[in-house]
């Protein structure tokens, strides 16, 4: 860490840093925490390589946005509890204004037939996107050739599209499997 | 008590979106368009479009937009707020505990199998997006068939498989396609 700046200067530094970097980068969670990871570890030297591979897979393992997540853990780790509070506000700043902003504007021009046009055909693509994710998600999964990964997605599909179940049960079905499954297998093992 | 009910509403979309930011999405639409019907499937897909075209986490802006449009700026802060909570404490504990003890297993084990739920979840909102539209929430016949958009979304899934180019490129070329198809008189 950086020994000539005060702690004042740690945090504007972060919140701007956040500020910045959130403002401007289009795309997923991973574009926005790659250009983190310039900043804190290859700029500013901050937070050594490692520490910010464990922060991802962190950041990745709990619930909420990932680019959120990573900028919480590295603020604690930069400058303790204000730091995580400066480095999430700066982080969610950006978006909210826009957005904000935006959606003044949407109002207006929605009702446009030429607007409407154009929004129904973003639609399709829209609908693409979705199923653009699956397909990249579950590639990674038929590699994996676990049965049971296969039916948790069939009968995570049939809950959500056929059945109309709440998101949230199927989310707690699949942890709780997840939390029970480390011992089933131990206990398989153990038999064999 | 509509602010209320967007904070909860949106605690429970923060608690439970696990698995990167299109997680988030099916949450959301469960929980404002079928439970509480504060937006319609249309606005919901629109909404998507322009959190996907602007800068930020894809959660964050369709919390804030539907808070907006549920209840004013108010609305879009406290949507916001409640989406935010769960994950910073949850992630502050987690760190906290990590970088303490260094023991992942089960967490990675619950992430496992939550992975598989996430991927039927996004494909069941994928699929609630294009029925919306290829039938604009109307029966599914023949008749009522969409075939601009249609085409588009085969257009725009075929681009996207076979050259992984940037989404936001995929969704301004549907939206000029479209233009012009109405400029040219074809149906929408």
């Amino acid at each position: 860490m950086d020994e000539t700046l005060s702690r004042k200067g740690i945090l504007g530094k972060i919140f701007v840093s956040m500020l910045y970097i959130s403002a401007f980068t289009f795309g997923g969670g991973f574009v926005i925490v790659t250009f983190m990871r310039k900043k804190f570890v290859d700029e500013l030297h901050w937070i050594d390589e490692e520490e910010m591979l464990d922060m991802i897979a962190l950041a990745q393992s709990c619930p909420g946005a990932m680019a959120i997540n990573t900028a919480n853990l590295l603020g604690w780790r930069m400058a303790g509890f204000w730091g995580m509070l400066v480095s999430v506000l700066g982080t969610a700043i950006p978006p909210v204004t826009i957005i904000t902003i935006l959606s003044f504007f949407y109002d207006a021009f929605s009702a446009n037939p030429w607007v409407a046009l154009a929004l129904k055909g973003m639609q399709a693509g829209v609908a693409a996107v979705f199923l653009d994710v699956v397909f990249s998600m579950g590639g990674n999964l038929v590699k994996g050739k676990s049965l049971l990964n296969w039916c948790i997605l069939g009968a995570a599909f049939l809950a959500t599209f056929v059945f109309g179940v709440n998101v949230i049960y199927i989310i707690l079905g699949a942890a709780l499997l997840g939390a029970v499954r480390p011992l089933w297998q131990k206990r398989r093992e153990g038999a064999a | 008590m509509i602010y209320l009910q967007l904070l909860l509403s949106f605690l429970q979309v923060g608690l439970f979106s696990i698995g990167g930011g299109y997680a988030a999405l099916p949450l959301i639409q469960n929980q404002v368009v079928e439970l509480h019907q504060w937006i319609t499937m249309s606005e919901f897909t629109d909404l998507i479009a322009i959190a996907e075209m602007t800068p930020g986490p894809i959660a964050i802006n369709a919390a804030t937009f539907v808070g907006i449009r549920v209840g004013g700026v108010l609305g879009g802060l406290v949507g916001t707020l409640g989406f935010l909570f769960p994950s910073l404490v949850i992630v502050s504990v987690m760190g906290f505990v990590y970088f303490r003890y260094k023991g992942l297993t089960i967490l990675q084990s619950i992430l496992s199998s939550l992975r598989p739920a996430v991927v039927a979840l996004i494909a069941g909102a994928g699929l609630s997006i294009l029925l919306q539209v290829l039938f604009a929430g109307g029966p599914m016949t023949l008749e009522g068939l969409n075939w601009v958009g249609g085409l588009l979304f085969c257009l725009a899934f075929g681009v996207l498989r076979k050259f992984k180019c940037n989404p936001i490129l995929v969704m301004l070329l549907c939206g000029s396609l479209s233009l012009l198809a109405g400029l040219i008189g074809l149906p929408a």
